[in-house]
């Protein structure tokens, strides 16, 4: 049993129907060839990098789902390639440490398992931060003592 | 000069001693770079998009060869840009 990733981009030109059963379309279609649903992610509408097929924005889904055997992937590839509605896919095998985290973001541990990437950012912002305010606190510091001394 | 204390060095004396680096992947358990996050692969890039080398971030060599896995994927997904300029 493996354990794979479909990211695609949908057009956004299309009504907010015909996006969503894009993304339900390829659910079915992997049902279809008994593959298990383990989520759906609706990433939603986001602002392209640069632009893909002319467009600026894109709707993002993430599909993570099983399969018994890898014969579904190279089907997948080119039902999505052939799809006019999707302009860009990425379809990745997950490794154990990619199912955990998925699933752990699913449970929203990630929103407490993410504070361990949060926290390594606040922990690293505060530092970043701290520099300077270490560099303005020593600089007032000989101030002061002259001060004193005056 | 007469007394001025308030200069003590010529330069600044904190230069020299940098800050010891590690692996923030390593330091907080983070086993899986998740390539739909641009905003936290992006504290791996520089202004023009670039993936930053290890003696900068000192990340250890196995998490740097799945960030840039990472990165790669996702600027195909046009979520991080190939090129840019003053992406900061």
């Amino acid at each position: 049993m493996r354990t794979y990733e479909v990211t695609f981009i949908v057009d956004p030109v299309l009504s907010t129907e015909e996006i969503k059963s894009t993304a339900q379309n390829y659910i079915d279609h992997l049902k279809g060839e008994d593959c298990e649903i383990v989520d759906l992610q609706d990433i939603g509408l986001r602002q392209l990098a640069y632009p893909i097929n002319k467009r600026s924005t894109g709707v993002y889904y993430s599909l993570e789902f099983k399969s018994e055997t890898g014969d579904i992937v190279k089907k997948l590839e080119l039902a999505l390639k052939r799809d006019e509605r999707v302009i860009r896919y990425l379809l990745v095998k997950l490794e154990k440490f990619g199912i955990q985290y998925n699933d752990d973001k699913r449970n929203g541990r990630i929103g407490k398992a993410l504070p361990k990437e949060e926290s390594s950012e606040k922990d690293k912002k505060p530092q970043r931060e701290q520099k300077p305010q270490r560099e303005q606190k020593r600089k007032p510091e000989p101030v002061t003592a002259v001060s004193e001394e005056e | 000069m007469a007394k001025r204390d308030d200069i003590k060095f010529l330069s600044n004396p904190n230069i020299g001693q940098s800050k010891k680096k590690y692996c923030r992947f390593k330091k907080y358990g983070i086993k899986h770079i998740d390539y739909k996050d641009p905003d936290f692969l992006k504290k791996f890039l520089n202004e023009q998009g670039k993936i930053l080398p290890r003696r900068i971030t000192g990340n250890s060599l196995k998490y740097q060869r799945q960030l840039a896995v990472a990165v790669k994927r996702a600027r195909h997904l046009g979520m991080l840009p190939y090129v840019t300029d003053l992406m900061k």
